[in-house]
């Protein structure tokens, strides 16, 4: 190991000012920290000793977070392919079919993106963000299988060039990247991530008798326009080549058509439980989502006029990408609320116009990303609204 | 009566080293030195004496230039061998050669019986000549107590719950008249109220349970219950235009010498303690002693960093700096100037974190001590993580608010969000657990600085 350090020593050289690369000293920084942690010292007046946590490992363990929804989704992909086609397929080929999908992706995701990091490091003079760890990984999981890998690249770049450092980089965006990402594809190529491209399907591949690749929304869309019970119209979809494809269960577990890393609830939960078990994500902005759109589903349920709106509330917690969002860009820390209390309706918010976006709005019918990207807007109102509350309290000090 | 304040929010650090309780003779170091960057809001302080002069316990070495009554006054008699300046002939140190006796400049002397009937200006006028004064720091922004100010209250924080902390128990043993007589000379300056400060769960000294005119109030919870900032939030906030003084349990003694002996006692009990410390224990000296005397033979490795005061928020003296006017703790830490292969992702229960991102074991460790270095364990990065500093503030002070203010130096914007309210080591325990690894108490002093000079 000696030898990697003597080399990285003497190569910082020529990176450092006056060297003949010193235009390009932070993107040697950036390998020279992310192989060796520095050799700094706190300064002579002040706290001599830190805390050994930094923001690589806590970026990091958002990944790691990431890791149950991500392997789940690489095998759902070769699953559902596997389903639409009516094939038999092994384990292992489901996951080689789904790793042939889904790791070019994540490849496209972090390569496009991190070329902008660098780009953006050297022109602005500042260190490569760690964000990017994250941000990488994000877009990928919110990705249709089938995404031209062209259109992942143009998106990273749009989102990392216009939600990030047009803003001065991580910690100051005003919106979750990795959204932005999936929404700039949403209202650029409309055709390639929404309707029925959920499911893996290459060029010409046959799909069985009845096949359809209709979501869970749109299912419960339709349902509701015919005035079918959704919760029938859900059991009875896929009957034939995909028997209870839409069932609750089904979905809570993820055997389902979707983004690749979203459609397990339970490995967004396992994912939560990381984020939560670690304190990197705000358990408060998690638990307020659900508690917002179950309450939300259930006030509908009292009110209902439409069978969308009897869809009984918890169904509302599985199918899209609510626990998703929920779990991993709601709690994104920069672009949430940054307040305890704020965080609170941050959340609560957030749950309430999933729901009212689905069930109202047919147009989008997935309504989380939309959601996330309001409140994310509306976050530093919610904060000065809770900042100013601790500014009063301490004016109404004084005068008593 | 005194009040009982739970406190929740706050994190001790388990450091190795702890000093036992005992107090080590050993010969005095050689030389002494008062160092006016110890004090805030001093002005461009001027010195009276010259390099050769002969000084005694008490003598004026220099005085703010603004406030010519404020002197700081030499802890022992000896000669004055180094004035040192640095940068801009910015004052650093005056240094004194001690003698082997310490003289004293006599100043009055009372008996307990006169010090009801001494007026508040003649104390002062004591208080003030003698040096002793400077003990006294004033609320908002941690500065020399203007002599010109009525305080609302005067504070007194009687447990030290930073890492390595030192007992007062140890340290202020058998004082027990003097602090009463410091004490009456206190309530001669404000018409408010002294509140004394212990911690609940902590054996309390006599000095301080026996305390006659003072409030004693408990405290529980971890550090920063013993930083008084955090105490007077909760007993008595500072709101614009109050005045808050306080002063360690060790002013307040020599505060009482003064009176009672007539002498500007700068004796003190300082604790020695950290990882690389052969043997942690206290040892009796003066204030501004040079810790070189205490560190030779006393080391497990050269390589250390030896610390004036807590490693919270103590400065960094090298093996023969001086003392801090306010200190009794030396720290003495592992230097942390290596590299760490994958160090950021690495997992270790072996350093400690506030934290429980991946590979950060520590927290389920219990009561285990920790080796903690200088090392910053990683770069500055702008603010990302939330919530976290908010956890080791147990005032109603929203910390990440208030240095964005202060880093924007928008003036009313720290004003309302409590800059009058915090000094450095009330939001120390910030800069340990910031993520973004942000100099916190630097920021604060900008902007107490901004506040200041506005």
């Amino acid at each position: 190991m000696k030898f990697l350090r003597d080399s990285l020593d003497k190569a910082k050289h020529s990176f450092e000012k006056g060297g003949k690369y010193h235009k390009y000293f932070y993107l040697f920084e950036a390998l020279d920290t992310f192989t060796y942690s520095p050799n700094t010292v706190t300064p002579a007046t002040g706290a001599q000793i830190r805390d050994a946590v930094d923001l690589k490992r806590l970026m990091m363990t958002v990944v790691i977070a990431m890791i149950p929804s991500l392997a789940f989704g690489i095998y759902n992909v070769g699953y559902q392919y596997a389903l639409a086609t009516g094939q038999q397929l092994a384990m292992g080929d489901m996951i080689v079919t789904g790793l042939i999908k889904v790791l070019p992706i994540i490849i496209v995701a972090y390569a496009a993106g991190g070329l902008v990091e660098a780009v953006f490091a050297v022109f602005r003079k500042h260190p490569i963000n760690e964000g990017f760890l994250v941000t990488g990984m994000l877009i990928p999981l919110v990705m249709p299988p089938d995404i031209p890998l062209w259109q992942v690249a143009v998106a990273s770049i749009f989102a990392v060039v216009i939600a990030k450092e047009a803003f001065g980089g991580t910690g100051m965006n005003i919106l979750n990247v990795a959204l932005t990402a999936r929404a700039f594809l949403y209202f650029a190529y409309p055709l390639q991530i929404s309707g029925e491209v959920w499911t893996h399907l290459p060029k010409g591949a046959e799909t069985v008798a009845g096949y359809s690749g209709a979501t869970p929304l749109a299912v419960a869309y339709e349902a509701s326009a015919s005035g079918e019970s959704v919760v029938q119209a859900l059991n009875a979809f896929g009957s034939g080549w995909a028997n209870d494809l839409y069932s609750f269960s089904n979905m809570f577990f993820g055997f389902m058509p979707g983004s690749i890393g979203e459609t397990s609830t339970l490995m967004c939960l396992i994912g939560g439980l990381i984020l939560v078990a670690t304190g990197v994500g705000s358990w408060k902005i998690i638990v307020s989502v659900f508690a917002g759109a179950y309450g939300m589903g259930a006030f509908l349920n009292l009110v209902a006029v439409n069978e969308f709106m009897a869809m009984p509330a918890y169904y509302h917690l599985v199918i899209g990408g609510l626990a998703f969002g929920a779990v991993f860009m709601a709690t994104d820390p920069v672009t949430a609320a940054q307040t305890e209390t704020g965080k609170w309706v941050y959340g609560i918010l957030i749950g309430i116009l999933t729901v009212l976006i689905r069930v109202f709005n047919p147009a989008y019918p997935e309504g989380i990303m939309l959601a996330i990207l309001f409140m994310n807007v509306m976050a530093p109102l919610i904060d000065y609204m809770v900042v100013n509350a601790n500014k009063k309290r301490r004016l109404k000090r004084a005068t008593v | 009566m005194g009040k009982f304040i739970r406190l929740k929010k706050g994190f001790d650090i388990n450091l190795a080293g702890k000093a036992t309780p005992k107090i080590a003779s050993i010969e005095q170091p050689e030389t002494f030195a008062v160092k006016p960057t110890d004090f805030h809001g001093i002005y461009m302080p001027k010195v009276v004496v010259q390099q050769g002069d002969n000084v005694k316990a008490g003598t004026v070495l220099f005085h703010d230039k603004k406030h010519e009554n404020i002197v700081f006054t030499a802890p022992v008699s000896g000669e004055v061998v180094e004035i040192k300046r640095g940068e801009k002939r910015k004052l650093l140190e005056v240094k004194i050669l001690a003698d082997k006796q310490v003289e004293y400049v006599q100043f009055d002397k009372y008996s307990v019986s006169d010090i009801t009937n001494l007026t508040r200006e003649k104390a002062q006028e004591q208080l003030l000549k003698s040096g002793v004064w400077v003990n006294l720091v004033q609320r908002p922004f941690g500065i020399v107590a203007d002599p010109a100010e009525k305080p609302k209250a005067i504070f007194i924080s009687a447990f030290d719950s930073s890492p390595l902390g030192a007992d007062f128990n140890i340290l202020f043993k058998g004082q027990e008249q003097f602090f009463q007589v410091g004490v009456d000379i206190l309530k001669k300056f404000t018409a408010g109220v002294i509140h004394v400060n212990v911690h609940s769960e902590r054996e309390i000294s006599p000095v301080f349970s026996q305390v006659k005119g003072a409030e004693l109030n408990k405290f529980s919870g971890p550090h920063p219950s013993g930083c008084v900032g955090v105490q007077i939030h909760h007993l008595d906030p500072i709101n614009k235009g109050d005045i808050i003084w306080t002063i360690s349990p060790a002013g307040v003694i020599q505060v009482g010498k003064l009176f009672l002996n007539g002498v500007y006692d700068a004796s003190k009990v300082v604790a020695v303690a950290g990882s690389e410390v052969k043997e942690p224990q206290y040892y009796q000296t003066y204030s501004g002693a040079c810790v070189g005397r205490f560190l030779n033979n006393n080391l497990k490795q050269e390589h250390v960093r030896v610390v004036s005061g807590n490693v919270l928020t103590g400065t960094n003296i090298g093996k023969d700096g001086y003392l801090g006017h306010f200190d009794h703790v030396v720290s003495v830490i592992p230097e942390g100037d290596y590299f760490e292969f994958l160090g950021w992702i690495k997992p270790t229960a072996s350093k400690l974190s506030f934290h429980r991102a991946f590979g950060l074991f520590s927290f389920l460790t219990g009561k285990k001590e920790f080796v903690l270095d200088s090392n910053t364990r990683g770069e500055l990065r702008a603010f990302v993580q939330t919530g976290v500093l908010e956890r080791v503030t147990p005032m109603d002070i929203l910390p990440t608010y208030l240095l964005k203010s202060i880093l924007a130096e928008d003036y009313d914007e720290m004003e309302a969000l409590g800059i009058y309210e915090v000094i450095e080591e009330d939001l120390a325990l910030c800069e340990f657990v910031d993520v973004s690894k942000h100099n916190v108490q630097a920021i604060i002093r900008e902007g107490i600085d901004l506040m200041l000079n506005s």
